[in-house]
């Protein structure tokens, strides 16, 4: 396997890692209102996500710091191009990260609602635009080469969003919400559990429908690459066993597989992309892992920087879920109107 | 405004605003498990309390330290793709390699100190929060030294058949003399900062007569930290002048508005010069003083603005090669002003409880506490205005231009509406975090929980 090779694996690999983490984060930030019908469920759906969602998050740094390294001309050209629907992501993510840390601060109904607005809303837009995103840059996108012999994109904001790419972001949506409930039925206890449950097999269902559509959309419009086909039955497999699991009320075999299935859409996406990173739909040049690399020294230093860190990483954060393993109830939460900055202590 | 002129305050507003708060969370990271670790040796509660509550202000900041650093890396691809492509081969690799490194590091291990006091064993926990802290630490000297080879390109080559600079060697990259000097610069500086947080904020409790007890120590800490780094400070500072006289001379120069060469050149006090920025008309200086700060010899020669545009013309071609002096001028002095006027405060504090036994004084020493948080935070905004404003008109000294730099095809309509809608919610933010500050200090460490639960509770000490 050639270094290209090597690193379009390993983001592929951050990507699988950031939609797995993150992914049950935005189903779970989605599901604040519609599962928490009170204080004390609420926090206990933040609390599930507490000590882990930054953590989660960083994959997706490093995804984007990997292709920055690794792949310059695919990160500016992506990344310039993409350019009000990244906005619109890194707009959540700020909204995100900050109503998690302040919301239960003050125990004020309306300050926590509007939080609560802001978690919703900033986990929907990412859940959404990340299939998007992924469903544009497999499909191909309008680019052109500029004088200075640069691969640039080529149309605007409405070009990405097509039926195909709206097709994807609805799946990831769903995908994500399903994933989040099946992760709060694995980390809660109570009604909380039940409901979580419940809701995981209808929103799995309709995300069964939208990924098949969405599959055989990209087995017959786009690839016939023998792994894609076998990494869509695959799916579709692993989201049947996860949804059954779950039916059963085996929630962590459940996880496990939801897991699996959100892994393996990324890995067949990257299947039919390779070894293309952005091809082009209207006949201009586009980039593959040879001519939007670094140079092979670079390539070198940052896989022995990756082959070193990565397993620390995954052994440290895989910690970190062990020490939080417990399920987490809503009366476990004492005082749940209560902020800390309600009150002066003296 | 064409889309780079707003690139370009954009990336001033998002670059100043992130580094308001990342100084504030690396310094106070270390002294929060300083406070821990006085608890875990000693097992005296007011150190609990100070760890907790100070805890929560360090939580507060890094919060927005965390979300608006996201931003950070996105906005080289988005707004400066032309750069991304120059330097990606580079410039990539410690910014991968601060997310390998240290991003993973701090984030698990502050998640684990959060939501730890329940979970963790006493000395784990405590590990933690030096883990994460030490992470923070990390994480600044890739991104520094990431920085210090815009300032000072070393360790590429050219490739001209892909346009672009191309790594050759990583080691002198990452320690090279920029980014060491940098570093330990930076990094005193964040110690003032988190210095002066703890200290202004025990300060004023001390002085209102609340919490004495917890605050004294942590105020004392405080005071010692600013006072120290403030010399370190000036130490790595001397010697990062010294660095960048060297490597970017027209910096110095702009700094000091010098605009002939000149042996024995004095440090300039005050300077106006004239409008179109060749000549001094009126200058009040210290004998020699830039000469020494900058070759360390009274005699040595100082090269003068205009003696250096005649050079870079040459040797660059035409253009102009002076960044906005008196931007670079006053920067520089109101960077070592807010950072000398911190230090000051601390000593007299620090002389005045001494001499009292405890900190005692009217409303201008309540006054002064407020004020010595912000100061240092003030100064080190005015040294990366410095930094970065006086490289221009180079993104990439001596091999990119600014102005070469955007991404081509994003319009000055999307340029303007991520800047105003990026200005606008870190306004909104920046009033709310600030009002949580406030809250959380009149609120004040909290005296009334127990120290640790029975073992039928099964409730959280920590929930969000």
């Amino acid at each position: 396997m050639t270094l290209n090779s090597f690193w379009f694996l390993l983001i592929a690999i951050l990507w699988i890692g950031y939609f797995i983490l993150e992914g049950f984060d935005f189903g779970v930030g989605i599901l604040l209102r519609v599962l928490g019908k009170n204080e004390a469920e609420r926090r206990t759906l933040l609390t599930t996500l507490g000590p882990i969602w930054d953590g989660n998050e960083v994959w997706l740094l490093v995804a984007g710091g990997a292709t920055f390294a690794a792949f310059p001309e695919w990160y500016a050209t992506l990344f310039s191009g993409f350019y009000l629907p990244l906005f619109l992501i890194l707009l959540s993510l700020i909204i995100r990260g900050v109503a998690f840390e302040y919301r239960s601060k003050y125990g004020s109904p309306t300050w926590r609602n509007r939080w609560d607005f802001a978690i919703s809303i900033s986990s929907f837009i990412p859940a959404l635009l990340w299939g998007v995103a992924f469903s544009n840059i497999v499909r191909g996108i309008p680019l052109h080469t500029s004088k200075l012999g640069n691969v640039e994109y080529a149309g605007g904001f409405f070009n990405l969003l097509n039926l195909y790419s709206l097709l994807g972001g609805v799946t990831t949506l769903f995908l994500f919400i399903t994933h989040g409930a099946i992760f709060i039925s694995l980390k809660t206890d109570g009604e909380l559990r039940i409901k979580a449950r419940f809701l995981a097999i209808r929103t799995g269902l309709v995300t069964a429908v939208l990924a098949v559509s969405y599959l055989l959309w990209t087995l017959i419009g786009l690839t016939h690459k023998s792994l894609v086909i076998l990494g869509s039955l695959l799916i579709v497999i692993t989201w049947i066993a996860s949804l059954a699991f779950n039916f059963l009320g085996k929630e962590g075999w459940s996880f496990v597989f939801s897991s699996l299935t959100t892994a393996l859409v990324v890995a067949t996406l990257f299947e039919a992309l390779y070894p293309n990173v952005l091809p082009s739909n209207n006949g201009s040049l586009g980039l593959n892992i040879f001519n939007a690399s670094s140079s092979h020294y670079t390539l070198k230093v940052m896989t022995i920087v990756a082959v070193f860190m990565t397993p620390i990483v995954l052994l440290y954060q895989g910690w970190t879920y062990w020490i939080f393993r417990k399920r987490i109830s809503p009366n476990q939460i004492s005082d749940p109107h209560k902020g800390v900055l309600d009150h002066l202590h003296q | 405004m064409g889309s780079l002129e707003i690139a370009r305050w954009q990336f001033a507003i998002t670059t100043i605003y992130h580094f308001i708060f990342v100084p504030i969370t690396i310094g106070s990271g270390f002294l929060v498990a300083g406070l821990q670790t006085a608890w875990y040796r000693t097992s005296q509660e007011k150190y609990l309390r100070a760890t907790k509550f100070f805890g929560k202000l360090f939580l507060i900041n890094f919060a927005i330290g965390v979300v608006t650093g996201i931003v950070q890396e996105f906005q080289f691809g988005m707004n400066w793709s032309t750069y991304s492509r120059f330097v990606g081969d580079i410039f990539g690799a410690p910014l991968a390699m601060e997310g390998l490194l240290a991003f993973f590091l701090e984030s698990t291990f502050l998640g684990l100190w959060i939501f730890g006091w329940d979970y963790l064993p006493k000395k784990i926990h405590l590990a933690t929060i030096w883990l994460a802290a030490t992470g923070t630490l990390i994480s600044a000297y890739f991104i520094l030294a990431a920085n210090s080879w815009m300032q000072h390109p070393v360790g590429y080559k050219i490739n001209p058949m892909k346009g672009r600079a191309e790594l050759t060697n990583i080691f002198s990259v990452l320690f090279q003399k920029t980014a060491l000097s940098t570093f330990f610069h930076t990094i005193t500086s964040t110690f003032l900062c988190s210095g002066a947080l703890f200290a202004g904020v025990a300060g004023y409790l001390v002085l209102k007569g609340k919490y004495v007890e917890i605050m004294k120590p942590v105020l004392k800490v405080g005071l010692i930290t600013v006072i120290i780094s403030f010399l370190l400070v000036g130490v790595t500072g001397d010697y990062t002048a010294r660095v960048m006289t060297s490597q970017q001379p027209m910096k110095m120069a702009a700094a000091e508005a010098l605009y002939n060469s000149k042996t024995n050149a004095p440090f300039s006090l005050f300077t106006i010069g004239s409008l179109d920025g060749s000549h001094s008309v009126f200058q009040i200086g210290i004998p020699s003083f830039l000469s020494i700060m900058s070759h360390g010899s009274p005699n040595s020669q100082v090269e003068g603005i205009n003696d250096l545009q005649a050079q870079y013309i040459n040797k660059y071609g035409p253009g102009s090669y002076k960044p906005v002096i008196w931007l670079a001028y006053w920067s520089f002095r109101l960077m070592i002003g807010f950072g000398a006027l911190a230090a000051l405060i601390a000593f007299l504090a620090l002389w005045k409880i001494r001499r009292n036994k405890t900190l005692t004084g009217g409303k201008w020493l309540q006054g002064a506490m407020i004020l010595l948080p912000i100061l240092p935070v003030v100064g080190i905004s005015f040294g990366w205005i410095f930094t970065e404003s006086a490289r221009q008109p180079w993104i990439v000294f001596g091999l990119q231009k600014t102005a070469t730099a955007v991404s081509p095809q994003v319009n000055s309509g999307e340029v303007w509406t991520t800047m105003i809608v990026f200005t606008l919610l870190y306004g909104i933010l920046a009033i709310i975090e600030f009002g949580l500050m406030i809250r959380t200090i009149k609120v004040g460490p909290d005296v009334t929980s127990p120290i640790s639960k029975s073992e039928h509770d099964q409730t959280l000490v920590i929930a969000y």
